[in-house]
C-alpha cells in the first residue's frame, strides 16, 4: 500500500499497519536498497568496458531493453488462437514452433521450442527444475513463481497438488505430464479450445488465452456471460 | 561426432552419476528407468561448456518420459502421470525391454 506519509486515515483505523502518531511511515526500500552482488558488479563492468570501447551505444542497449520488455504471452496466445481455427497451421505449430511463429510475424528466437498439447484425458505442464528457462521471446518475462523453488521442485513431486493450488484441479482420468526444460529447448503448452467458443473469431479466441494457460497451470476458460 | 545410439520407445536408464561441476541431468532421475520419446537435437555439451571450453564433439540429446511412480515411490497419483525431461546421451544407458 502506498500513500502520503502525512496521510489522514479519516478516522478509519490502521488495519494493514502501524507507526506511532507523527512519525513518518518508514520507507519502502528502493531498487538499490538491496544487497551490489557480484553478478550486478560483473554486469556493470561488462556494460561499461562495452561502452567505453565503443562496441555498443547506450541506445544500443536501451533499445534491446525494451525490445525484451514488449514480449509478452499475448504473442503465444496468437499462435494458439490460429491453431484452434486452422487445423493446418497446428501441424505446422506442433512439428515447429520458431517456423510457425515466423508465420505470424513473430520472431520466436534462436532457441527451439516445442508445443505440448493439451487433450481429453491428457494435460501438460511446463517447469524448468534447474534455473528457469522460459520461452521469454513468446512469453515475455516470467512470472516469479515459476523461478520459485517452491514451484520448481514440487511441480515435478506433486503436480497435482501444485495444479490445484493454482485452482486447476484435475480428476484421475486425466494424465498430468510434466515438461521439464533441462537442454537448449523451451516448451509452451497448446491448451484445448473451452467449448462454447464455436464461430468466435482468432482476437476473441486469443484474449481467452493466458500466460498460465501456455505453461500449463491454468486453462482457457470461457468468461460466463 | 557419433551417431545417435537410441531410437523412440526404447527402454533406457539414466547413470546414477554423481559429478562434481555443472551438469545438467536433474538429481531425480538420476538411476532411473525411462522410455526414449524423441531426439531433441545434438548440442555442445554442457558440462564442458560451463568451463569456458567449447564442448565438441556435440552431444545427442533425448527427451525420455519417466513414469512418476518410477521417479517416486510414493507418488499418490495415476499411472499416467509422467515427466518428460532433456538429457543428454552420455547419461543414459540402454536397458532390457521388460519382457
Amino acid at each position: 500500500m502506498s500513500h502520503d506519509p502525512d496521510h489522514d486515515h479519516q478516522g478509519l483505523d490502521h488495519e494493514d499497519h502501524d507507526h506511532p502518531p507523527g512519525q513518518r511511515h518508514p520507507f519502502q526500500p528502493d531498487l538499490e536498497d538491496g544487497p551490489y552482488t557480484w553478478h550486478m558488479a560483473l554486469t556493470d563492468a561488462i556494460e561499461q568496458l562495452l561502452l567505453a570501447k565503443g562496441i555498443l551505444r547506450p541506445e544500443q542497449i536501451r533499445r534491446t531493453l525494451e525490445d525484451i520488455d514488449s514480449k509478452s504471452p499475448a504473442l503465444g496466445a496468437r499462435l494458439v488462437a490460429r491453431a484452434w481455427v486452422d487445423p493446418a497451421f497446428k501441424a505446422r505449430l506442433l512439428a515447429d514452433v520458431n517456423a510457425a511463429a515466423a508465420e505470424l510475424g513473430i520472431d520466436a528466437g534462436p532457441i527451439p521450442i516445442r508445443a505440448v498439447e493439451c487433450r481429453p484425458g491428457e494435460h501438460h505442464v511446463v517447469v524448468c527444475t534447474l534455473c528457469s528457462c522460459y520461452p521469454r521471446l513468446l512469453l515475455g518475462a516470467a512470472p516469479d513463481w515459476y523461478k520459485a523453488r517452491a514451484y520448481r521442485s514440487r511441480v515435478v513431486r506433486e503436480p497435482r497438488a501444485v495444479l490445484a493450488e493454482f485452482g486447476l484441479e484435475l480428476g484421475p482420468e486425466v494424465a498430468v505430464v510434466v515438461h521439464d526444460s533441462t537442454a537448449e529447448l523451451r516448451f509452451m503448452v497448446l491448451p484445448e479450445r473451452p467449448a462454447g467458443t464455436e464461430g468466435w473469431d482468432e482476437e476473441r479466441l486469443a484474449a481467452l488465452v493466458t500466460r498460465d494457460c501456455l505453461i500449463g497451470v491454468a486453462r482457457p476458460t470461457v468468461p460466463s456471460a | 561426432m557419433s551417431p545417435p545410439r537410441f531410437r523412440p520407445g526404447q527402454p533406457v536408464r539414466v547413470k546414477a552419476w554423481f559429478p562434481p561441476g555443472h551438469c545438467r541431468t536433474p538429481f531425480y532421475t538420476r538411476g532411473k528407468r525411462g522410455r526414449i520419446l524423441d531426439l531433441v537435437d545434438v548440442e555442445p555439451d554442457p558440462e564442458e561448456r560451463a568451463y569456458g571450453r567449447p564442448g565438441l564433439p556435440a552431444v545427442p540429446v533425448w527427451r525420455v518420459v519417466f513414469d512418476q511412480h518410477e521417479l517416486w515411490p510414493d507418488y499418490r497419483g495415476p499411472a499416467q502421470d509422467r515427466v518428460v525431461v532433456g538429457i543428454f546421451e552420455p547419461w543414459l544407458e540402454p536397458v532390457e525391454e521388460a519382457g
